[in-house]
């Protein structure tokens, strides 16, 4: 059969065929034993000639709600930011997006310099010394500083914050049972880590404190003085930090952290139902050798002319094997080069004014649900999200906003014991006045 | 010689000019220093670069122009399967539907891509013989591990905990053994004979009470089937042991040979590979993972189960291993690769494999009298190539490799697998035309003629690049990871 991604003719075919010196493509499959040869037909879904195809896919496609028709107020790890234009037109340059790893240098300049600036962007949104060039995404990079910092302190307990993102815990959890690594959990108060309970668990057998800033409730965690408890114990603290609210936050390499992970999804990633995202993995020096993933460095050709290179790969799967720092070989190269270009677009005012734009939202959104009568979790320390007592179960409550075009809020009781009726709404500059009042007064409606 | 380097993009930044466009504030302004602790109240603005939206865009084309990639070139890569990346694909993944839904939307307002994530399952697992499919592994490594910790939770479920070790042949994927150490399990390499295939013997003699798996690639990274697979297979189950298959080499075997059918227990893919998810650069990737029946309680949770037409995740798995990322894997590449199995339908994928295998067999034939090969036997979809016939002559591997860089080729996988001495390995794939094999074909007998009549042209290779060989001793030596704005002195100096 012909198909447009199969070039070879029959002459084509025959002339191989020939060379080889065989009659059929089949007796190269000849060493394949009789009894496991699959005889028959798969018995899947027959071609699609591409308009066909496109048209089913937009069929199902249309099925789903999408943040373009619905004004979403939801968040919890994934948002709906601002993607500049540009992100897509540079991703598709398929120089880019059709490459491998960059393992020949000569031909791969423009990838390896690309990561180098993505991970310059790193360092500099999150204070940290270096970054690595991307991990799967937030959640698998905690759990790989979480198996770092057991590896580095020789200790087999984590303490684990319970602010910090439900779905992210479990795969700390799972990565950890996979190493006999213990993993604690430390209760909130208020939606902030609960210090006096960390204090308690903090042991000579810690090997790190995971914390998230800000938190899952959008809260932001004392990451100082969690650090400095965790140094005392001599134990590494670890943060998981939204890089975008890095834009008005203190960095957390300024307030103690050893390593700091997250997800640049907030950088011209779209949601695309919960992945690809990018993971960033950044650490101070000292643990420069640990660190898992590929690192891009700078150095000079036989010319003296300056260039990239994958470097300290002693650390990697490919050299190290059963020795190696993690597994990891593919990341997510071509979505931290879609995050590079928005922090680009951004750049120096713009990582500022997106990150004082969702906090004045947020706070916006705060003083009109408790004019309204509802309860507020926490004070002003939030960024871009609210834990809002709806006073009915969310579920419900979710499925009447949605009629008013309104993707509504995270329901709490999913996750946390005791948060029945509790909702998480994100709030990011997309969403206007406009819809925000909206949110607000369809949920009195709702009550009325 | 400096203006020669490619300024990186702080360099061409200007205090002032920017790149975006946000709305204009519509709520009341704030005081951030009256609302937070001064501690966690930013004093310094990160360094990003100020510069204008055509910077960006000259800036980025610029880089890609100094960037190979299947749409520039031929890319044998072995062992990578770079094949034409469609660009319906691309098309899909950006409809609004399928890139701008949250993942923790209510199901009932993601069905489409709910469906298609069940549907693809039904798809890849009919393709591998497999009972179920999880599509939440993010790429092929992350589905290693998967299905190890899911294969030490069956064997845990059975009181058997003294399974400790996972067998890895010494022809494999550095992830296997790398993956094997993450789920907590202990290494042994098990070794190839003189064909290139598993040693029967020496497996045998490893195989005990303690093997928790096998993990095998097939073809193997030779490019060679393990025929005897399934005497294998009765070897490691005879110990209570599982199989595991690494489905980086798929693309050889679709339609000819499943998984399932070899007796294979838990089978990883990679999509980015054989299902055409572009590899981006090194990613992202997706790797799900199927397994038989007997394994199927501990897939990762969620599940995603179909139930009166109507799609759902079900969390209730108490024997799960748990969660292994955050929502369902990455959609937005296996809605790709779903894309591309409905492009190919079961004829299509059975052409696929045809053709990837008539390739690499035919180069392996013209390529045979110029270098050593040292499995001489029809391959698969790949085959290695040493080079220790031109190595003899003063000329490696690497500056081959580097060679073929002036005639606008990106270079053969060189030095693995490990137990071919100057491996050069070679996988065409099948999206390739007789006129691209041939000219590539031409360039690596001019390169072996060069060997001999004029080595130093190779040695000193490449010629035509932007940039020769690169200083990697010096990049590890002294790391610099970071751009940071040269001092005054160092400007002083310049």
């Amino acid at each position: 059969m012909m198909h447009r991604y199969i070039p070879m003719t029959e002459s084509d075919r025959n002339e191989m065929l020939e060379v080889i010196g065989i009659s059929s493509v089949d007796e190269l499959f000849a060493d394949i034993p009789e009894k496991i040869r699959f005889k028959g037909k798969l018995n899947i879904k027959e071609a699609k000639s591409e308009s066909a195809l496109l048209k089913e896919m937009s069929r199902l496609a249309a099925k789903n709600a999408d943040s373009r028709q619905y004004a979403s107020f939801l968040g919890a790890g994934v948002y709906d930011h601002y993607k500049p234009v540009i992100v897509d037109h540079v991703i598709s340059r398929s120089e880019f997006y059709t490459a491998y790893t960059p393992y020949q240098p000569e031909i791969s300049q423009g990838e390896l310099q690309a990561i180098f600036e993505f991970q310059t962007m790193i360092c500099e949104l999150t204070g940290m010394d270096l970054a690595n060039s991307s991990m799967y995404d937030g959640g698998t990079a905690l759990a790989e500083a979480g198996t770092l910092a057991a590896g580095h302190t020789k200790r087999k307990k984590l303490i684990i914050s319970e602010t910090v993102h439900p779905e992210a815990r479990d795969v700390v959890r799972s990565y950890a049972d996979g190493q006999q690594i213990e993993v604690v959990t430390v209760p909130h108060k208020d939606g902030v880590t609960d210090m006096d309970a960390l204090g308690e668990l903090l042991a000579d057998d810690t090997a790190a404190v995971l914390v998230q800033y800000p938190n899952f409730f959008g809260q932001v965690e004392d990451i100082e003085a969690i650090g400095r408890m965790a140094h005392d114990s001599g134990a590494l603290s670890v943060v998981s930090a939204n890089p975008l609210a890095l834009g008005i936050l203190t960095p957390p390499g300024q307030l103690g952290a050893d390593i700091t992970v997250g997800d640049a999804q907030p950088f011209g990633i779209p949601e695309q139902f919960g992945g690809p995202h990018c993971g960033y993995f950044a650490v101070t020096k000292k643990l420069m050798r640990k660190v898992p993933g590929r690192l891009v460095g700078e150095t000079t050709d036989e010319e003296g002319r300056r260039g990239y290179v994958l470097t300290l790969q002693a650390r990697e799967q490919h050299i190290r094997r059963d020795k190696a720092t993690s597994n990891i070989c593919s990341n997510q190269a071509l979505n931290a080069l879609a995050a590079s270009v928005a922090m680009t677009a951004l750049g120096k005012q713009g990582i500022r004014e997106i990150a004082y734009q969702n906090y004045a939202k947020t706070h916006y959104a705060k003083q009109a649900f408790e004019q309204a009568g509802y309860t507020v979790l926490g004070g002003d320390r939030h960024f871009n999200e609210l834990v809002v007592d709806c006073r009915r179960p969310v579920e419900e409550l979710n499925v009447q906003l949605l009629e008013q075009g309104i993707i509504g809020g995270y329901d709490l009781s999913r996750t946390y014991e005791g948060m029945e009726n509790h909702a998480l709404f994100a709030i990011t500059e997309q969403r206007t006045k406009e819809e925000i009042d909206a949110l607000v007064q369809e949920m009195e409606a709702v009550h009325a | 010689m400096h203006n020669e380097n490619q300024p990186l993009i702080f360099e061409v930044s200007k205090p002032g000019r920017i790149g975006y466009s946000l709305t204009e504030l519509d709520v009341p302004e704030v005081d951030l220093d009256a609302l937070l602790p001064d501690t966690f109240v930013r004093k310094d603005a990160p360094e990003l670069p100020e510069v204008s939206e055509l910077d960006i865009m000259r800036h980025y084309t610029a880089l890609s122009n100094r960037n190979h990639g299947v749409d520039t070139g031929f890319y044998p890569l072995g062992s990578c399967t770079m094949k034409y990346n469609p660009k319906i694909n691309e098309a899909v993944a950006r409809m609004a539907g399928f890139a701008n839904i949250h993942p923790l939307q209510a199901e009932s307002t993601v069905q489409g891509a709910m469906e298609v994530a069940y549907d693809l399952q039904e798809h890849l697992s009919e393709i591998t013989g497999m009972a179920e499919v999880t599509l939440q592994p993010a790429a092929g490594a992350h589905g290693e591990w998967t299905a190890l910790m899911m294969i030490r939770a069956f064997h845990e479920a059975n009181g058997d905990t003294d399974r400790t070790k996972v067998l890895v042949p010494d022809s494999a994927h550095g992830t296997n053994p790398a993956s094997a150490t993450v789920a907590g399990f202990d290494t042994v390499t098990v070794l190839s004979d003189e064909n290139g295939l598993v040693d029967i013997e020496d497996l045998r003699s490893k195989v005990d009470s303690q093997t928790a798996a096998l993990m095998l690639t097939n073809p193997n990274t030779l490019g060679l089937f393990e025929e005897h697979i399934l005497e294998m297979a009765e070897i490691v189950h005879g110990a209570g042991g599982k199989l595991y298959y690494d489905g980086a080499n798929l693309n050889a075997i679709m339609s000819q040979a499943r998984p399932g059918d070899m007796g294979f227990d838990a089978v990883h893919l990679n999509l980015h590979k054989t299902f055409t998810g572009p590899h981006g650069g090194g990613g992202p990737g997706s790797g799900p993972v199927g397994v038989t029946e007997e394994l199927a309680p501990y897939l990762p949770k969620p599940v995603l189960e179909k139930h009166d037409g109507v799609f759902t995740f079900n969390y209730d798995r108490p024997q799960s291993i748990g969660r292994v990322k955050p929502f369902y894997g990455n959609f937005g590449i296996y809605l790709r690769a779903y894309t591309y199995i409905r492009s190919m339908g079961p004829d299509g994928l059975k052409s696929v494999t045809e053709n990837a295998v008539l390739n690499a067999n035919y180069m392996m034939r013209r390529l045979e009298p110029y270098f050593d090969l040292p499995y001489p036997q029809h391959c698969k979809h790949e085959f290695v190539l040493s080079g220790r016939r031109q190595k003899k002559l003063g000329v490696r591997t690497l500056d081959m490799a580097k060679r073929l860089l002036d005639f606008g080729f990106h270079p053969p996988t060189v030095y693995f697998p490990l137990n071919v001495e100057e491996g050069m390995m070679i996988e065409p794939t099948e999206t390739e035309s007789k006129e691209t094999l041939d000219s590539f074909i031409d360039a690596m007998i001019q390169i072996a003629k060069e060997v001999e009549e004029n080595p130093e042209i190779v040695q000193e290779a490449p010629h035509t690049t932007v940039i020769n060989r690169l200083d990697e001793t010096k990049a590890a030596r002294k790391p610099i990871l970071r751009y940071t704005p040269a001092t005054e002195e160092e400007l002083v100096k310049a």
